[in-house]
Protein backbone atom coordinates (compact mmCIF):
# COMPACT_ATOMS: atom_id res chain seq x y z
CA UNK A 1 0.00 0.00 0.00
CA UNK A 2 1.25 3.62 -0.93
CA UNK A 3 0.59 5.99 1.93
CA UNK A 4 -1.28 8.94 0.33
CA UNK A 5 -1.96 12.01 2.15
CA UNK A 6 -4.05 15.61 1.28
CA UNK A 7 -1.83 18.62 1.58
CA UNK A 8 -4.19 21.65 1.99
CA UNK A 9 -2.31 24.85 1.37
CA UNK A 10 -3.95 28.31 2.14
CA UNK A 11 -3.00 32.22 2.00
CA UNK A 12 -2.49 35.59 0.06
CA UNK A 13 -1.53 34.87 -2.99
CA UNK A 14 2.30 35.45 -4.07
CA UNK A 15 4.55 34.32 -6.78
CA UNK A 16 6.38 31.27 -5.64
CA UNK A 17 3.84 29.33 -3.99
CA UNK A 18 3.76 26.20 -6.37
CA UNK A 19 7.83 26.36 -7.24
CA UNK A 20 8.40 26.59 -3.01
CA UNK A 21 6.44 24.29 -1.80
CA UNK A 22 7.02 21.17 -4.35
CA UNK A 23 10.44 21.61 -3.95
CA UNK A 24 10.05 20.89 -0.01
CA UNK A 25 8.17 17.95 -0.95
CA UNK A 26 11.17 16.75 -3.80
CA UNK A 27 13.41 17.41 -1.33
CA UNK A 28 11.78 15.58 1.56
CA UNK A 29 11.41 12.56 -0.73
CA UNK A 30 7.66 12.85 -1.53
CA UNK A 31 5.95 12.11 -4.28
CA UNK A 32 3.05 14.34 -5.79
CA UNK A 33 -0.10 13.02 -7.61
CA UNK A 34 -2.83 14.45 -8.98
CA UNK A 35 -4.00 18.33 -7.19
CA UNK A 36 -5.65 21.30 -8.20
CA UNK A 37 -4.33 24.67 -7.26
CA UNK A 38 -5.95 27.76 -8.09
CA UNK A 39 -6.22 31.52 -6.91
CA UNK A 40 -9.37 32.67 -5.48
CA UNK A 41 -10.70 35.90 -4.08
CA UNK A 42 -6.47 37.08 -4.15
CA UNK A 43 -5.94 33.99 -1.73
CA UNK A 44 -4.04 31.08 -3.44
CA UNK A 45 -5.60 27.17 -2.54
CA UNK A 46 -3.80 24.40 -3.32
CA UNK A 47 -5.29 20.52 -2.73
CA UNK A 48 -2.40 18.52 -3.60
CA UNK A 49 -2.19 14.52 -3.24
CA UNK A 50 1.33 13.42 -1.61
CA UNK A 51 3.00 10.05 -1.47
CA UNK A 52 5.09 9.69 1.09
CA UNK A 53 6.27 6.80 3.01
CA UNK A 54 6.30 7.86 6.85
CA UNK A 55 3.97 9.36 9.16
CA UNK A 56 2.19 12.56 8.76
CA UNK A 57 4.38 14.27 11.63
CA UNK A 58 7.30 13.47 9.61
CA UNK A 59 5.79 15.13 5.97
CA UNK A 60 4.56 18.22 8.44
CA UNK A 61 8.18 18.77 9.62
CA UNK A 62 8.99 18.79 5.64
CA UNK A 63 6.29 21.42 4.18
CA UNK A 64 6.06 23.60 7.30
CA UNK A 65 9.11 25.75 6.98
CA UNK A 66 8.14 26.40 3.71
CA UNK A 67 4.55 27.12 4.16
CA UNK A 68 5.32 29.51 6.90
CA UNK A 69 7.94 31.83 5.17
CA UNK A 70 5.16 32.10 2.63
CA UNK A 71 2.21 32.96 5.02
CA UNK A 72 0.53 29.54 4.29
CA UNK A 73 -1.73 27.57 6.69
CA UNK A 74 -0.93 23.98 6.11
CA UNK A 75 -3.48 20.90 6.81
CA UNK A 76 -2.50 17.22 6.59
CA UNK A 77 -4.62 14.38 5.85
CA UNK A 78 -4.07 10.82 5.38
CA UNK A 79 -6.32 9.75 2.76
CA UNK A 80 -7.15 6.39 1.35
CA UNK A 81 -6.63 7.92 -2.56
CA UNK A 82 -5.15 5.96 -5.27
CA UNK A 83 -3.87 7.08 -8.39
CA UNK A 84 -6.00 5.60 -11.61
CA UNK A 85 -9.67 6.55 -10.22
CA UNK A 86 -10.71 8.87 -13.17
CA UNK A 87 -14.37 8.87 -13.43
CA UNK A 88 -15.45 10.01 -16.71
CA UNK A 89 -17.94 12.36 -16.87
CA UNK A 90 -20.81 12.63 -18.91
CA UNK A 91 -22.46 15.70 -18.72
CA UNK A 92 -21.28 19.17 -19.12
CA UNK A 93 -23.36 22.13 -17.27
CA UNK A 94 -22.75 25.74 -17.56
CA UNK A 95 -24.75 28.63 -15.43
CA UNK A 96 -24.52 32.11 -15.41
CA UNK A 97 -27.09 35.07 -13.92
CA UNK A 98 -27.42 38.00 -11.60
CA UNK A 99 -25.23 36.94 -8.25
CA UNK A 100 -27.14 36.81 -5.75
CA UNK A 101 -27.97 34.33 -2.34
CA UNK A 102 -28.68 30.86 -2.98
CA UNK A 103 -28.13 30.58 -6.74
CA UNK A 104 -25.38 27.84 -6.22
CA UNK A 105 -27.60 25.86 -3.62
CA UNK A 106 -30.54 26.01 -6.50
CA UNK A 107 -28.59 24.82 -9.09
CA UNK A 108 -26.24 21.55 -7.52
CA UNK A 109 -29.56 20.94 -4.98
CA UNK A 110 -31.35 20.54 -8.69
CA UNK A 111 -28.17 18.61 -9.76
CA UNK A 112 -28.34 16.85 -6.76
CA UNK A 113 -31.76 15.80 -7.21
CA UNK A 114 -30.95 14.94 -11.12
CA UNK A 115 -28.47 12.47 -9.75
CA UNK A 116 -25.48 14.43 -11.49
CA UNK A 117 -22.52 13.34 -8.98
CA UNK A 118 -20.10 16.62 -9.27
CA UNK A 119 -16.74 15.55 -10.66
CA UNK A 120 -15.16 19.25 -10.89
CA UNK A 121 -17.06 22.14 -10.10
CA UNK A 122 -15.09 25.90 -11.25
CA UNK A 123 -17.07 29.34 -10.27
CA UNK A 124 -16.74 33.05 -10.95
CA UNK A 125 -18.04 36.45 -10.09
CA UNK A 126 -17.40 38.75 -12.56
CA UNK A 127 -19.19 41.68 -14.05
CA UNK A 128 -18.78 44.61 -11.39
CA UNK A 129 -19.62 44.99 -7.87
CA UNK A 130 -22.38 46.62 -8.53
CA UNK A 131 -24.06 44.28 -10.77
CA UNK A 132 -22.13 41.45 -10.24
CA UNK A 133 -22.50 37.85 -12.23
CA UNK A 134 -21.79 34.62 -11.52
CA UNK A 135 -20.49 32.00 -13.99
CA UNK A 136 -20.28 28.33 -13.18
CA UNK A 137 -19.08 25.17 -15.34
CA UNK A 138 -19.44 21.44 -13.63
CA UNK A 139 -18.92 18.25 -15.18
CA UNK A 140 -20.30 15.46 -13.70
CA UNK A 141 -21.53 11.99 -14.30
CA UNK A 142 -25.17 11.33 -14.36
CA UNK A 143 -26.40 7.71 -14.56
CA UNK A 144 -29.36 8.72 -16.85
CA UNK A 145 -26.99 10.74 -18.50
CA UNK A 146 -27.65 14.46 -19.96
CA UNK A 147 -31.62 14.31 -21.08
CA UNK A 148 -32.68 13.62 -17.75
CA UNK A 149 -30.67 16.53 -15.96
CA UNK A 150 -31.72 18.46 -18.98
CA UNK A 151 -35.84 17.91 -17.75
CA UNK A 152 -35.25 18.37 -14.47
CA UNK A 153 -33.45 21.53 -14.91
CA UNK A 154 -35.87 23.33 -17.52
CA UNK A 155 -37.87 24.04 -14.52
CA UNK A 156 -35.53 25.38 -12.70
CA UNK A 157 -34.33 28.09 -14.99
CA UNK A 158 -37.73 29.18 -15.68
CA UNK A 159 -38.56 30.12 -12.37
CA UNK A 160 -35.08 30.88 -11.46
CA UNK A 161 -33.79 33.53 -14.77
CA UNK A 162 -30.71 32.28 -15.03
CA UNK A 163 -28.96 30.86 -17.97
CA UNK A 164 -27.98 27.04 -18.29
CA UNK A 165 -26.50 25.03 -20.18
CA UNK A 166 -26.31 21.39 -20.07
CA UNK A 167 -24.41 18.91 -22.74
CA UNK A 168 -24.09 15.76 -23.06
CA UNK A 169 -19.95 14.88 -22.93
CA UNK A 170 -19.41 12.26 -25.41
CA UNK A 171 -15.60 10.87 -25.15
CA UNK A 172 -13.74 10.37 -28.28
CA UNK A 173 -12.04 7.49 -27.70
CA UNK A 174 -8.85 6.94 -30.62
CA UNK B 1 -4.79 -11.61 -38.67
CA UNK B 2 -3.85 -10.70 -35.78
CA UNK B 3 -4.35 -7.69 -32.40
CA UNK B 4 -1.76 -5.26 -32.31
CA UNK B 5 0.37 -4.37 -29.66
CA UNK B 6 -0.52 -0.31 -29.07
CA UNK B 7 1.93 1.67 -27.88
CA UNK B 8 1.57 4.51 -24.93
CA UNK B 9 2.81 7.52 -24.22
CA UNK B 10 5.72 8.38 -23.38
CA UNK B 11 6.70 6.04 -25.95
CA UNK B 12 8.94 8.04 -27.96
CA UNK B 13 7.91 6.88 -31.39
CA UNK B 14 4.09 8.23 -30.67
CA UNK B 15 5.70 11.63 -31.89
CA UNK B 16 7.68 11.10 -35.04
CA UNK B 17 6.08 11.60 -38.32
CA UNK B 18 4.75 9.08 -40.27
CA UNK B 19 5.81 7.91 -43.68
CA UNK B 20 2.71 8.39 -46.90
CA UNK B 21 2.08 4.65 -48.12
CA UNK B 22 3.54 4.31 -51.69
CA UNK B 23 1.97 0.69 -52.38
CA UNK B 24 -1.31 -0.38 -52.29
CA UNK B 25 -0.65 -3.88 -52.22
CA UNK B 26 -1.56 -7.07 -50.74
CA UNK B 27 0.59 -6.88 -47.05
CA UNK B 28 -0.64 -3.73 -46.80
CA UNK B 29 -4.37 -4.76 -47.17
CA UNK B 30 -2.78 -7.38 -44.32
CA UNK B 31 -2.00 -5.12 -41.83
CA UNK B 32 -4.86 -2.85 -42.26
CA UNK B 33 -6.95 -6.28 -41.72
CA UNK B 34 -4.77 -6.54 -38.43
CA UNK B 35 -5.64 -2.59 -37.59
CA UNK B 36 -9.37 -3.28 -37.90
CA UNK B 37 -9.35 -6.55 -35.49
CA UNK B 38 -7.41 -4.39 -33.08
CA UNK B 39 -9.87 -1.73 -33.35
CA UNK B 40 -12.77 -4.19 -32.91
CA UNK B 41 -10.62 -5.22 -29.60
CA UNK B 42 -11.04 -2.13 -27.61
CA UNK B 43 -15.03 -1.35 -26.84
CA UNK B 44 -15.92 2.53 -27.36
CA UNK B 45 -13.07 2.98 -29.81
CA UNK B 46 -13.80 4.54 -32.85
CA UNK B 47 -10.44 5.32 -34.77
CA UNK B 48 -7.06 3.71 -34.87
CA UNK B 49 -3.36 5.22 -36.70
CA UNK B 50 -0.94 3.01 -37.83
CA UNK B 51 1.35 4.49 -35.82
CA UNK B 52 -0.26 3.55 -32.91
CA UNK B 53 0.12 -0.02 -33.79
CA UNK B 54 4.09 0.85 -33.94
CA UNK B 55 3.83 1.15 -37.99
CA UNK B 56 4.92 4.64 -38.98
CA UNK B 57 3.00 5.07 -42.61
CA UNK B 58 -0.13 7.53 -42.80
CA UNK B 59 -2.93 4.73 -42.61
CA UNK B 60 -6.17 5.26 -40.46
CA UNK B 61 -8.92 3.27 -39.90
CA UNK B 62 -11.89 4.87 -38.21
CA UNK B 63 -15.75 4.02 -37.33
CA UNK B 64 -18.51 6.42 -35.23
CA UNK B 65 -21.09 4.22 -37.02
CA UNK B 66 -21.59 2.11 -33.47
CA UNK B 67 -22.55 5.77 -31.64
CA UNK B 68 -25.99 6.76 -31.94
CA UNK B 69 -27.10 9.61 -33.89
CA UNK B 70 -23.91 10.61 -35.21
CA UNK B 71 -23.76 11.41 -38.86
CA UNK B 72 -21.26 9.57 -40.50
CA UNK B 73 -19.22 7.61 -43.87
CA UNK B 74 -19.54 4.14 -42.17
CA UNK B 75 -16.41 2.16 -41.72
CA UNK B 76 -13.59 4.21 -43.26
CA UNK B 77 -9.50 2.80 -44.06
CA UNK B 78 -8.14 6.08 -44.93
CA UNK B 79 -4.49 5.76 -46.45
CA UNK B 80 -2.81 9.34 -46.89
CA UNK B 81 -5.24 11.60 -45.69
CA UNK B 82 -5.28 15.46 -46.41
CA UNK B 83 -7.77 17.95 -44.70
CA UNK B 84 -8.57 19.94 -48.21
CA UNK B 85 -11.23 21.81 -45.92
CA UNK B 86 -12.18 22.64 -42.21
CA UNK B 87 -14.67 25.16 -41.07
CA UNK B 88 -15.82 26.09 -37.55
CA UNK B 89 -14.62 24.80 -34.24
CA UNK B 90 -15.92 22.99 -31.16
CA UNK B 91 -14.68 22.02 -27.88
CA UNK B 92 -15.15 18.19 -27.30
CA UNK B 93 -13.47 15.16 -24.71
CA UNK B 94 -10.95 13.25 -25.91
CA UNK B 95 -9.32 10.03 -25.12
CA UNK B 96 -6.62 7.83 -26.70
CA UNK B 97 -6.05 4.03 -26.35
CA UNK B 98 -2.13 5.50 -26.61
CA UNK B 99 -2.58 7.67 -23.74
CA UNK B 100 -4.39 5.30 -20.99
CA UNK B 101 -6.83 6.70 -18.04
CA UNK B 102 -6.80 10.62 -18.96
CA UNK B 103 -9.41 12.63 -20.68
CA UNK B 104 -9.50 16.32 -21.57
CA UNK B 105 -11.21 18.74 -23.89
CA UNK B 106 -9.34 19.83 -27.34
CA UNK B 107 -10.79 22.38 -29.93
CA UNK B 108 -11.39 20.39 -33.24
CA UNK B 109 -13.38 21.67 -36.74
CA UNK B 110 -16.98 21.00 -36.58
CA UNK B 111 -16.69 20.34 -40.68
CA UNK B 112 -14.46 18.83 -42.59
CA UNK B 113 -13.64 18.00 -46.20
CA UNK B 114 -10.97 15.19 -46.68
CA UNK B 115 -9.53 13.74 -49.38
CA UNK B 116 -7.70 9.73 -48.66
CA UNK B 117 -6.77 6.74 -50.63
CA UNK B 118 -8.28 3.28 -50.30
CA UNK B 119 -6.57 0.16 -49.91
CA UNK B 120 -7.01 -0.18 -53.03
CA UNK B 121 -5.03 3.36 -54.04
CA UNK B 122 -7.96 4.63 -54.99
CA UNK B 123 -8.73 8.60 -54.41
CA UNK B 124 -12.12 9.51 -52.66
CA UNK B 125 -13.55 12.27 -50.82
CA UNK B 126 -15.45 12.43 -47.51
CA UNK B 127 -17.15 15.14 -46.08
CA UNK B 128 -17.85 15.21 -42.09
CA UNK B 129 -18.80 17.19 -38.95
CA UNK B 130 -19.01 16.56 -35.50
CA UNK B 131 -18.01 13.36 -34.17
CA UNK B 132 -16.95 11.98 -36.71
CA UNK B 133 -14.98 15.01 -38.29
CA UNK B 134 -13.28 15.26 -34.08
CA UNK B 135 -12.33 11.54 -34.58
CA UNK B 136 -10.33 11.85 -38.22
CA UNK B 137 -8.61 14.96 -36.77
CA UNK B 138 -7.57 13.16 -33.59
CA UNK B 139 -6.35 10.15 -35.90
CA UNK B 140 -4.91 12.38 -38.70
CA UNK B 141 -2.37 14.47 -35.34
CA UNK B 142 -1.20 10.62 -34.95
CA UNK B 143 0.18 10.58 -38.60
CA UNK B 144 2.45 13.88 -37.75
CA UNK B 145 3.58 12.74 -34.30
CA UNK B 146 0.44 14.79 -32.22
CA UNK B 147 -1.26 13.50 -29.72
CA UNK B 148 -4.40 15.03 -28.09
CA UNK B 149 -2.68 16.20 -25.22
CA UNK B 150 -0.91 18.32 -27.42
CA UNK B 151 -4.62 20.04 -27.79
CA UNK B 152 -6.05 20.67 -24.64
CA UNK B 153 -7.74 23.64 -23.68
CA UNK B 154 -8.85 24.51 -20.42
CA UNK B 155 -12.25 23.92 -19.24
CA UNK B 156 -12.52 27.40 -17.82
CA UNK B 157 -12.11 29.52 -21.33
CA UNK B 158 -14.29 27.57 -23.00
CA UNK B 159 -17.53 28.48 -21.67
CA UNK B 160 -19.46 29.95 -24.66
CA UNK B 161 -17.81 29.01 -27.33
CA UNK B 162 -18.38 25.22 -27.36
CA UNK B 163 -21.34 24.56 -29.51
CA UNK B 164 -24.73 26.18 -27.81
CA UNK B 165 -27.02 22.86 -26.80
CA UNK B 166 -29.42 24.92 -25.47
CA UNK B 167 -31.70 23.73 -22.94
CA UNK B 168 -35.06 23.13 -24.61
CA UNK B 169 -34.40 22.74 -28.58
CA UNK B 170 -35.94 25.81 -29.95
CA UNK B 171 -35.39 28.06 -27.02
CA UNK B 172 -31.40 28.50 -27.35
CA UNK B 173 -30.33 31.55 -25.97
CA UNK B 174 -27.30 33.10 -27.42
CA UNK B 175 -24.78 34.91 -25.36
CA UNK B 176 -22.43 37.08 -26.10
ZN1 LIG C 1 -5.37 8.51 -30.22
Amino acid sequence: MKNWFMLTLVGKDRPGIVAKVSAALYRGGANLGEASMTRLGGNFAVMLMTQYEGPPEALEKIVAPVAGGLALRLHIDPIEGELHRHVEPNVRVSVYGADRAGIVAEVTGALAEAGLNILDLESDVGGSSQRPIYIMHIEGHAEGGADKVKRIMEALTKEKNIEVQIAPIDTLLG
Amino acid sequence: MAVLDILTYPDPRLKQTSSPVSSFDAPLRDFIADLEETLLAHPGCVGLAAPQAGRFERIVVLDVSGKPQVPNNGRLTLINPEIVRADGSAVGREGCLSVPDYTGNVARAEKIALKAFDSYGRECLYRMEGFEARAALHEIDHLDGLLFLDRLVSRRNALFRRKNYGLSGAAKTNPS
